[in-house]
């Protein structure tokens, strides 16, 4: 069975860098895919990559991780772009979605700037 | 007091680097991108050896490995760096694949480990790079969430980057496709193999230099 696991962004708004990874970590080593309303700062995903290294046992073989913005850079007007980076640096950023699951579960997302795919592997091939 | 000491000689000779205006350029990427290929190509034709081992077995970079005093000569002008070659930064090492590839248990296992421990060192020295070159495997799709951490940590820390498409000499190669994926960044398209582009790539590293050094100041 495959569990989606819905995480507003108020769930880590007040977190620590820290504190977000381990909890989303704990989520995803649970072999739940999480759907992350908004997006992890560059350093976060960067942290987030090597606690996962830590991690990595004979179960946990690691994550798939992937954002998907809702606009389009181009699509947004001068003070929007302003707006969100703003935003972006000082509380990372709300906007989009981030799909974040366990690599033994999700084998690949793959992504271009229209579509998401996500590529799950069959749960005989699990086992 | 062993440890202020070792702080004391790592901010000497930063700043002996830094009035040198010596930079260290570091390589970057996902796992068989051609980062090592890069790095060979680049000492054996201005140190006159090789750097490290090359493989088409993933993770063969476990470790950092750094070539001080690298000179490049070109048209009157000098540049000389220090290059840092990386270990492939994934978000996954199944050791499993490496028994694909041939391995038996135990080394899969033992280089599953080692790899994991590349991929965090690799990202602590994030911080230590000057300027960095980031080695995309150009047969393969760009849009991958390690391509996209790598180029958006580089951003949050305002280094300098370069981004090349490797593996140019394979018929399955896109550079259009790699440049439509990071359009505010200018890709050039090499062959560490077959230095297809590599005199356009060194003529690059002198403004990649500059723009490092400008930083530092």
């Amino acid at each position: 069975m495959l569990t989606l696991q819905f995480i507003p962004y108020a769930d880590i708004d007040r977190l620590s860098s820290e504190k977000r990874i381990e909890k989303l970590l704990k989520i995803v080593k649970d072999e739940k895919i999480i759907l992350l309303e908004g997006k992890l700062r560059a350093e976060e995903e960067a942290s987030l990559i090597q606690r996962t290294m830590e991690e990595i046992s004979k179960s946990f073989k690691g994550i798939e991780i992937s954002p998907l913005n809702v606009h389009r850079k181009e699509d947004m007007a001068f003070f929007q772009k302003i707006k969100g980076r703003l935003i972006n640096f000082l509380l990372g950023s709300r906007q989009g979605l981030t799909i974040i699951g366990p690599a033994t579960i999700v084998k690949e997302i793959r992504q271009d700037p229209d579509k998401i795919e996500l590529f799950t592997t069959t749960a005989r091939k699990r086992k | 007091m062993i440890n202020v000491f070792k702080k004391f000689l790592n901010r000497f000779f930063k700043d002996l680097f830094k009035e040198k205006g010596q930079v260290k350029l570091g390589l970057y990427g996902p796992p068989n991108g051609g980062k090592t290929t890069l790095a060979n190509k680049v000492c054996k034709d201005w140190l006159g050896e090789e750097m490290g081992r090359a493989s088409k077995v993933a993770h063969e970079t476990r470790e950092v490995q750094i070539k001080e005093q690298i000179t490049i000569k070109r048209d009157g002008k000098e540049l000389t760096f220090s290059l840092v070659d990386t270990p492939g930064i994934a978000t996954k090492i199944d050791y499993e694949e490496f028994i694909k590839s041939g391995m038996k248990e135990k080394e899969a296992k033992g280089r599953a480990k080692e790899a994991t421990k590349g991929v965090i060192d690799a990202i602590k020295w994030l911080d230590d790079m000057d300027a960095v070159i980031v080695v995309l495997d150009g047969t393969k799709d760009p849009y991958t969430q390690v391509n996209i951490t790598i180029i958006g940590n580089l951003e949050a820390r305002n280094i300098p980057v370069l981004l090349v498409a490797n593996k140019m000499d394979l018929k399955k190669a896109d550079l259009k496709h790699v440049q439509a994926a990071f359009p505010q960044y200018e890709v050039i398209g090499i062959s560490a193999k077959t230095s297809e582009g590599i005199d356009g790539l060194y003529e690059k590293l002198f403004e990649l230099r500059k723009k490092a050094l400008k930083r530092k100041k």
